[in-house]
């Protein structure tokens, strides 16, 4: 069962009927398998993963430490919700170390991000400090490499 | 006419033995292949996974501090007790990591030192046909005679020891067998392995067992020869890193027997090839330090590629057994009427699809193909596709 997940989260484009056949089990069982985890939100989305870099679409984005103080009850939840609801937020992580959230902000331009964080995270009441790094170069995203090196062919028959 | 192709003949500088050995039909097929532009090729006997990062990494790091040194003839101690720890785990074997374990240049080379340590002038080796294309030539160039026993779709092609025991003559030095088998894809059923090592000490026989493959097994377990009981004096289990690994080029395997075989085939090794390079030497020991989760990765995508790439042969009339392990499927194409090699070549010509004729195998792999799944589902949906249309066309 797990196999249809990772079949699925290399190509979202696989069919029932392939998978069925790589995982060997009855296409309607995979089918709903499959609708199951639509329903459940197992399966959250069909993504495609873009190089936006070749189709010259100049995009900034940014990485954001953020330190924030926990709320009593809710620690960071409610304020990691009131930054993840922003459009230009990408990704949000609570994580553990110096910084309490590592926020990945997506934008036009260097200007959007600079009034996204100057305007809307650091004056939140609980944010204490925001350290903002600029990507310079994409290099493997969603555990694919972005730019790969041209491909070294194998003989066409060998024994 | 005929006259001055004698004299060339007499005066040719090339031995008869090798003369007598005809080119590797594969070698003819790729030939043809260079001429054709666009070609999906399923004719590809290795994985098209590059070496995992972490074993390039290491050799690059080993080369980094300087280790372009010939090493012992036997190969890196530190490799040896490796692979000894590694037998152990995986097949409860104990083999002595200083007497009993040689590094070679690749299975080939293992194969090749095997054959020539134990074979006199007109000696007998038991192969199955169809074999992997070096059985044949690699037994004559060791002064040997090749005696091919025949296996069939009907019964898998597993090699039976009913088959094997009428053959078996005072000539008769030792029976090699290669399962998972290229090019068919078959497994031997544990009961079989256990008579055929019946066989092997009835008449006091080698068994040479080349199990490169034997990673790439899907759904059952791999039983290595040397783990039958009694065997273990009377084997040469051949392995290798190039498949389980992805590392065919690095040129990188191995010999286990007892100390008296492994004496006699490094005789032939310090003296041939000296050592195998240590770069690889350097990788294959990170390979078996840190390789089992790479290896099931790949061994993972292979199994389903070859289920789908089963499944879409049978649909298109080309009727192919289940095959276990290696990554081959070898359909037969009895409903096109044509021989392998014209179906080959036609295919490639109409299709632009390179497979390999079952004839390359042996004369029992005639009215076969070997199709290769170590290639992306994109290609194995596109090629069959392709063959579809072509057996369509051509079905009796
Ligand atoms: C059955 C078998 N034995 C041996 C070899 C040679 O392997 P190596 O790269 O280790 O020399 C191959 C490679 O195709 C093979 O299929």
């Amino acid at each position: 069962m797990e196999q249809i997940f990772e079949i699925l989260e290399q190509n979202a484009r696989a069919t029932p009927e392939q998978i069925a056949t790589m995982v060997g089990m009855p296409v309607s069982e995979v089918e709903k398998i499959i609708k199951q985890a639509e329903e459940d939100k197992t399966i959250i989305k069909y993504k495609t993963t873009i190089d936006w870099a070749k189709l010259g679409k100049g995009e900034v984005w940014a990485l954001i430490e953020v330190k924030v103080t926990p709320q009593r009850d809710v620690g960071f939840d409610i304020i990691a919700e009131r930054i993840y609801q922003f459009p230009q937020v990408y990704s949000a992580y609570l994580v553990s170390g110096a910084y309490d959230l590592a926020v990945l902000v997506r934008a036009k331009n260097m200007q959007e991000i600079s009034s996204f964080v100057t305007e809307k995270l650091a004056p939140l009441e609980q944010v204490q400090s925001t350290v903002t790094h600029f990507l310079l170069k994409r290099y493997k995203e969603n555990g694919e490499i972005l730019q790969l090196p041209k491909e070294v062919g194998r003989l066409p028959i060998t024994p | 006419m005929s006259h001055s192709i004698q004299v060339k003949a007499l005066n040719s500088f090339i031995s008869q033995k090798v003369n007598n050995i005809s080119p590797s039909g594969i070698r003819k097929f790729f030939d043809l292949l260079s001429s054709v532009e666009g070609v999906i090729s399923l004719g590809i006997g290795e994985p098209d996974f590059i070496t995992p990062w972490h074993i390039r990494e290491a050799a690059i790091y080993s080369m980094e501090k300087g280790y372009t040194m010939y090493t012992s003839n036997y190969g890196l101690l530190q490799l040896r007790q490796e692979l000894a720890k590694y037998l152990k785990l995986h097949y409860e074997l104990n083999y002595h990591p200083e007497h009993e374990i040689l590094i070679t240049v690749g299975t080939s080379e293992g194969l090749d030192l095997a054959l020539r340590a134990i074979l006199n002038p007109d000696d007998e080796v038991i192969i199955p046909d169809p074999c992997y294309v070096a059985y044949v030539p690699d037994i004559i160039l060791a002064g040997g005679v090749p005696i091919s026993i025949p296996t069939c779709k009907e019964n898998d092609f597993v090699i039976s020891a009913s088959d094997i025991e009428p053959r078996i003559t005072k000539q008769t030095r030792a029976i090699l067998i290669g399962y998972p088998s290229n090019p068919t894809g078959a497994v031997m059923p544990h009961e079989e392995l256990l008579k055929i090592a019946k066989l092997a000490q009835k008449y006091n026989l080698l068994v040479i067992s080349d199990e490169i493959y034997a990673r790439l097994v899907y759904g059952i377990e791999h039983t290595c020869f040397a783990s039958l009981p009694g065997m273990k004096e009377q084997t040469i289990l051949l392995g290798g890193f190039s498949k389980a690994y992805a590392m065919t080029g690095w040129r990188i395997g191995y010999v286990v027997a007892n100390q008296e075989l492994i004496e006699a085939m490094t005789k032939i090794h310090q003296y041939t090839m000296l050592c195998a390079p240590i770069t690889a030497q350097m990788a294959a020991i990170e390979a078996l330090k840190n390789g089992e989760r790479e290896i099931e990765r790949m061994r993972k995508e292979y199994d389903g590629r070859r289920r789908l790439m089963v499944k879409r042969l049978n649909d298109i009339g080309l009727s192919c057994f289940e095959p276990k392990g290696a990554f081959y499927t070898f359909p037969s194409i009895e409903i096109t009427g044509m021989s392998s090699e014209e179906f080959a070549e036609k295919l490639l010509l109409e299709e632009k699809v390179a497979v390999v004729p079952g004839s390359a195998f042996g004369q029992y792999g005639e009215g076969f193909l070997r199709c290769c799944y170590a290639t992306s589902l994109a290609n194995i949906e596109e090629a069959l596709a392709k063959m579809g249309r072509f057996v369509k066309k051509y079905k009796k």
